[in-house]
Formats: structure tokens, sequence, C-alpha cells
């Protein structure tokens, strides 16, 4: 008791890390759940049904089918590294997830730690950028220490496309760093507080004076995490599985969960630096919205029994069940008035991602892949110059002061 | 020396900066996804650029051809079937026609106007299953589920009419095996109707896409002269801008009777291809529509040539002449007369030749496909080389191969 008393911030953050992996591989493991079953809507299919209620436990058999299968090193291959690059990729993933503010600061253990926030970096979004160049690494070792043919020109076309991207990402980005003045996640998602005060209705988010720039960083980003329609790196159809093809086993689930987290990780700036991360875009006056994820849940928990009771029998009737009760408990808890207000910030952050994240599948459902080439000449000849020229015209407003930061 | 070192010396010298370095040899295939089925590319690359391509052939090889001059002529149509498994019931088609040419047998109108609405059916299904194929390779995934939805539909009305979906063996020597079930029009028209529907659905997705045009356009172009000199055929020499159809070159099966176009794009590239493919599914379906029109709703589906076209089952049953007929038909089959007949069909994947030499007995002599598959597959080189990777693929499919139909 002694030590905890003395090391509040220690203790504070391994809880908090401990508690933030959980739910992250939890959110990876049905972020894939999500994707399937929305893509197979999308195709006028149903997707994982008969695992579990809906699918809902197809994560799991996925993850102990992927425990048992035979983890297989090529004898070609360079061992080492072999081994290293998933690890790489993984742990970069997840450590950039580190870096993000879930709910406002003020929200505070009762020893004076931030709940919602594991590190509050003054330089966060340097360093955030930092980390996931640094995934290249783990795509592009991959590649070359796999010593084959596919997944060489997989890592090859992956590194390029990803530093070519990073560019333009970064450069995106500047326009509301200039609106913001900060570096810290917290101190530009309060920057976005309030209304544009031309126009009442709209968020003092930054999408607003920043909508190419906005426009950008989503490009940029859907090419950086590698995914349709820029997912050449592991274009299925020509390079079978790109860098990633000699692996399997557990090996091959760390690169598929980075994939995941990165693309979390992506939705999660969006949401920061556009969408006014967990601020709610509605006044404070309106205090009804306190009850919205408490009536959300509510809501879910009332869907999941009908359709226990009409739809599904035998066991997944009893899975969906279990699913009911917990909406509905954690739709009650979310009702306390204690509670309301402290999931106020997770809750629209986690609403806003999860827009994002279904966008992502969206156009995964829609749209064909670049080639390489097309691929860096839109990235550096169209990307680019347009990020670039949003830089410039926000740095001008701005010195003019057209634009009330 | 690490395992690296080993392993280069093992495939390829690679020299340093005092000499040029090899090209990378890449073997696309037997098993890649995008190769349909068991077709090996060998590409010698520089970088991502393709110098040169060879495809290989031969993994699927089933002796079709040669099966065929162990079995009697009727037995043979079976194998047909297996030949291009996308579009079994136009090699079927091909089949029946020369050896029916063979036999100088005429076909009843009713018969013929069936075999057209199945086989312009089969164009359909077949050019869906293309068009969801390619558009994979390409990257977009949702037209393959759609349009194998649409295929499945296809796939039912053929099981409804031949009791089989895919190897159907309906066409049969001098007419068809059954008599269409009752209300097997009906659904062939709600199939139909649908259809432009569905088309305009993938247009939709794909026509106007920017990044499917750039990947289509002056991709894999191939000039009308190349095609001609390569003997390339159907819809990949239509994609090039020569209007040759056999349907209206060398009309069979009533053919003539049919009043639809011939689409053509002139720029020779896959988006062309694709373009002339779509409108080909919508020229189908116009056929279809009309033979609904014409096929009579009774009528004999069998030619009359006793001892070679199998006898009713009532006829069978009642009179001796059908059951001798009947008997030795099944057993040691007929007997065309000697001669070699060559007889071309337009299949889905372009112009399918099937030729049969007797020499008087129960089995044919030889039996020779030309297929259009293998005949296009000759292109590929051409379509690809000195283009990237992502070309390669984007090449292959708008060839439509069928591996079946390439190795026979």
């Amino acid at each position: 008791m002694e030590f905890i008393s003395q090391h509040p911030v220690l203790v504070a953050a391994v809880v908090k890390v401990v508690v933030l992996l959980f739910v992250v591989m939890t959110a990876l493991a049905y972020l894939t759940w999500l994707e399937r079953k929305v893509v197979a809507h999308i195709q006028s299919r149903w997707g994982p049904y008969y695992v579990g209620a809906h699918g809902l436990l197809q994560p799991l058999a996925d993850g102990i089918k992927f425990l048992f299968k035979e983890d297989v090193t090529p004898p070609a291959s360079d061992r080492l590294i072999y081994l290293l690059a998933p690890f790489l990729a993984l742990s970069l993933a997840l450590t950039a997830l580190g870096l993000i503010p879930f709910g406002p600061p003020g929200v505070r253990f009762p020893n004076g730690q931030p709940v919602f926030i594991v590190s509050d970096v003054s330089i966060g979004l340097l360093f955030l950028f930092a980390i996931t160049s640094l995934g290249v690494y783990g795509v592009a070792l991959a590649g070359w220490s796999s010593n084959s043919k596919y997944p060489l020109l997989g890592a090859l076309r992956s590194s390029a496309q990803m530093i070519s991207y990073e560019v333009s990402l970064t450069v995106s980005v500047v326009g509301v760093l200039l609106l913001a003045g900060t570096l810290n996640f917290n101190h530009i998602i309060e920057g976005q507080r309030g209304y544009w005060h031309w126009l009442r209705i709209v968020p003092h988010w930054y999408i607003v004076p920043q909508i190419v720039g906005f426009l950008c960083y989503l490009t940029a980003a859907i090419a950086e995490t590698n995914r349709v329609p820029f997912d050449l790196p592991e274009a299925e159809t020509e390079l079978v599985a790109g860098f990633h093809t000699e692996y399997s086993s557990f090996k091959f689930a760390m690169f598929f969960m980075a994939e995941y987290a990165n693309m979390i990780t992506v939705s999660c700036l969006a949401t920061i630096l556009f969408f006014g991360g967990w601020l709610s875009p509605f006044p404070d006056r309106w205090t009804w919205q306190l009850y919205l994820p408490g009536a959300g849940l509510l809501a879910l928990g009332v869907y999941c029994a009908y359709d226990s009771v009409t739809e599904m029998r035998g066991l997944a009737r009893l899975q969906l069940s279990v699913v009911t009760l917990l909406a509905l408990g954690g739709g009650a808890l979310c009702l306390l008035p204690g509670v309301a207000p402290v999931i106020q910030g997770p809750f629209w952050f986690t609403a806003k991602v999860l827009g994002f994240l279904f966008f992502y599948i969206w156009i995964r459902g829609t749209l064909p892949r670049f080639r390489y080439d097309q691929l860096m000449s839109f990235g550096w000849k169209l990307l680019l110059p347009v990020s670039l020229a949003n830089l410039v015209l926000t740095a001008a407003w701005f010195a003019w002061g057209w634009v009330r930061g | 020396m690490n395992a690296h070192g080993k392993n280069r010396q093992m495939t390829a010298p690679i020299e340093t900066a005092a000499g040029p370095a090899q090209p990378m040899i890449l073997n696309m295939g037997p098993q890649h996804p995008s190769t349909h089925g068991v077709l090996r590319v060998v590409l010698e690359l520089d970088g991502e650029i393709v110098r040169k391509a060879r495809p290989v052939i031969g993994y699927l090889h089933t002796g079709i051809e040669k099966s065929c001059e162990s079995k009697t002529y009727s037995q043979a149509i079976t194998l047909t079937d297996r030949i291009d498994y996308l579009a079994p019931l136009s090699n079927n088609l091909g089949y029946c026609l020369a050896v029916e040419k063979l036999l100088g047998l005429e076909v009843p109108k009713r018969a013929q106007y069936i075999r057209v609405l199945l086989t312009e059916l089969t164009r359909i299904a077949s050019h869906l299953v293309w068009l969801g194929t390619h558009a994979i390779d390409l990257g977009a995934m949702s037209v393959f589920l759609y349009s194998f939805r649409e295929r499945e539909e296809i796939m039912k009305i053929f099981e409804f009419v031949a009791g089989q979906r895919m190897m159907t063996s309906y066409f049969r020597i001098g007419g068809l095996a059954l008599e269409p079930p009752p209300g097997w029009l009906d659904r062939v028209r709600r199939v139909v109707e649908s259809m432009p529907g569905h088309v305009d659905e993938y247009e939709d997705l794909l026509t106007r896409n920017r990044i499917w045009m750039a990947r289509t356009q002056g991709v894999g172009v191939l000039s009308a002269a190349d095609a001609i000199a390569m003997g390339v055929s159907g819809p990949m020499l239509r994609g090039s801008g020569i209007a040759h159809d056999t349907r209206k070159a060398f009309p069979y099966s009533s053919y003539d009777e049919f009043d639809f176009q011939i689409p053509t794009q002139t720029a020779g590239d896959c988006y062309a291809r694709y373009l002339v493919r779509i409108a080909e599914i919508r020229e189908s379906v116009k056929i279809v529509r009309q033979a609904m029109e014409k096929v009579p709703a009774e009528g004999p589906i069998r030619a009359e040539a006793p001892g070679i076209v199998p006898p009713s089952r009532e006829e069978m049953k009642t009179s001796i002449e059908g059951l001798i007929y009947h008997f030795k038909i099944f057993t040691e089959g007929f007997v065309p007369p000697p001669g070699e007949v060559y007889q071309v069909i337009e299949s889905p994947r372009g112009e399918l030749g099937v030729f049969v030499a007797s020499d008087g007995s129960p089995k044919p002599y030889r039996v020779k496909f030309r297929t259009p598959s293998f005949v296009n597959l000759q292109s590929l080189p051409r379509l690809c080389e000195g283009r990237l990777i992502a070309d390669v693929v984007a090449c292959i499919g708008t060839t439509d191969i069928v591996l079946g139909e390439v190795d026979r």
C-alpha cells in the first residue's frame, strides 16, 4: 500500500497500460469481425454467423486457430530478422495507441492521475508520427528476411508507399497545428471546444477550415495503413500476400493485428485533429446527451433480446442472452448520475472512431486497387502539392487574421 | 556465410556494381490467386517491369481429345462438358453440331431455339464469372459476389432444365436430352428481365470508376493486325475493332433468324475488352428474349432418325423396333459415314472449332477441339511485356482463359 501511495504515476500507468492493451486487443479482434460483417452485408452475404450468435465468437476461434497452426520458418530466411519483424510491427502499432487521449484529462483517479490518458506528451503528435514512421521497418524487414520473391516485391512496394505517403500525411496535418498552436493532443482537442462564430450549429472542429487538409489526411492515412484502394503491399491477386507471404501461425496474426491497430491509430488521429476528439458535437446545455451512451446500450440490449427470442436457437440463444444482459447492464450503469458524465468523453471518441473505421471498410467493399506507378504519381503529384497548398493557404489566412485560432 | 548467401547461389548469380544485375525470374503460378486455375507464367522482371512473359501450360491436361476416341459418339458428349467448364453447353453444342453435320441430321426448330436460348444463357453466365474474377483481380471485391449471385440464378435454370448445374450434357446428337420441364420459360424470363438492371449495377461500380479506368485503359493493347496474326477470336478480337462473330459469319442453329449486334471497340486494351463483354451480356439478353418468343410450346425436340437418335421411352416400351434401336444405340452406338467435318461456333471465349474424323466405326477416329482460350493465350506475352506486374493480372483477366480449355 505504501508503494502505491508513493508512486501514483507508475501505478496508474501500469493499470492503464494493462487495461488499454486488453481493450485494444479485444477491439482488434472485433474489428476483424466488424469488417467481415460489414463487407459481407455490402456484398449481400451473411458473413460469420455460426461461431457464436451472429459470429460473435469468430475472432476467438480465429485466434485459437492461429495459435495452433504450424509456425513455419523458411530455411533460407534470415532467422533473427524474420522473427523480429512481426514483433516490431505489432509493438510499434500498439505503442502509438498509448499516446491517444480517449477522454478528457479532467476525469481522474483518486490519486490525481487522469483516467483516459495513458501518457500526456507535450509533443504528442510529433511523437506519434515518429513511432508510426518506424512501422515501415516491420514491413521492409519482413519482406527482406523472408528471402522470397513475392515478399521482397511486396516489401519494396510497401516501403516506397509508406515513405511517400508519410510526407503527405504529415504535411496535411500541419494546417491543424497552425490553428491549434500546439502539438499536445489535449490542447488540440480543447482548441476545438465551442462553435464557429458565424454558424452557431457547426462545432468548432478543425475540419471546417481544414476540409482540404482532412481529405488529404484521409487519403494518405488509407495508403499509410495499406488498405484498399492502396493495398498494394499485400495485393493478394498480384503478390499472393505481399510482405507476409512466408509468415504463418501467430507471426502472421501479429502482422494482421498490427495492420488493424494502425487503422485504429489513424482513425483516432483523424478524430482528434479534425473532429474534436472526445468533445460532444452538441452544446453543453443539452443535458439529455448525458444519457445517450446508456440509451444506446439499452437499445442494443433490447434488440439483442428481441433477436435472441425470435431468431436464435439453442446455444446461440444462450450466447446472445449473455450479450443482452451485458448490454442492458452496461446501459443501466451508464445512466447512473455518477457514471454518465464520466463516460461522455470516451463515448464520443469511440463513436467518431467507429465512424471512421466503418468508412474504411465501406471503401474496401467498393473500390478497385491502384497500380504501383499510379499510386506513386498520385501521392507525389497530386496529394503532396494539394496538402502543401493547403498549408500555405492556412498560413496566409492565419497571418492575416482571417481565421481565429 | 549466412542462409541468404547460400540461397542466392542456388537461384541466380547477382553481380555487384561491377556488372549488370540479372533480371529476377518470378514464377507466377501454377498456384497463384489470379492465374485463374493452373496457368503458370514465367516472368522476367526488371524491378516491377515485366521484360518477358512466358505462359507455361499443361498442368490441367486431361486428355479429353484422346479419350473421345475410345467412346462412342454419344458418350463423348459428357467429355465435352469438361473442356470449358464455365460454358459446358457451348461445348456440347459445338460437338453435337459437328456430329450432326457428319450424319447430315436436321434438328427440329424447337430444339434449335432451345439450344440458342441455353447457349446464350451460358454466355451470360460465363461473362459473369469473367467479370467477377477480373474485378477481384483488380481489387474490386464486391463485383465478384454480385456477379456470382446472378450467375447462380442461371445455374438454377440449368439444373431445372437439364438436372445438372455445370456438367449438363443437355444437348445430344439430333436434339436435346429431355423435354424441358413445364414452367421453365417463366424462370428464364425472371432471370432475363432482371439481368439488364444487374449489369447496370456492375457498370455503376466500374465503368466510370476512375481507378478502374486507370487500371484498364491503355493496358494490354492488342492491335487488330496482331490479333488476326495470332488467330485471336471472340471478345478479344472484337475489342481490337474487328466485328467478327461466328454467329453472324457462319450462322448455325438458326442464329440467322435472330436480331442482334456485334459489339466492338477499337482501343484494343483491357477496358475495350471489358466494354465488349459487358455489351455482349446485354446482346445475349436480347437473343434470349427473342428465343423465348420463338420457342413453340409443343413439338419434337429430337430429329427423326431411327438408329441414331434414341426412341422415346414409350416407343421403346411398346414397339420391337424401338427396343432394338434403343439397345443398339446404347451398346454399340451408331455408325456415321466415313469422312471429316469441321464445325465452328461462337463460344463465350471466341471461336470454338470441333473437328471430327470418322472411319466408319461407332467411335470417332479423331476429335480435335480448336479452343479459343488456347489460341487467345498466345497473345499474353504481347499484352504484358514492358508493363508492370499488376498489368499482367489485368491482361490475364481480360484474356478470359479457362485452363481446362487451354490444356484439354
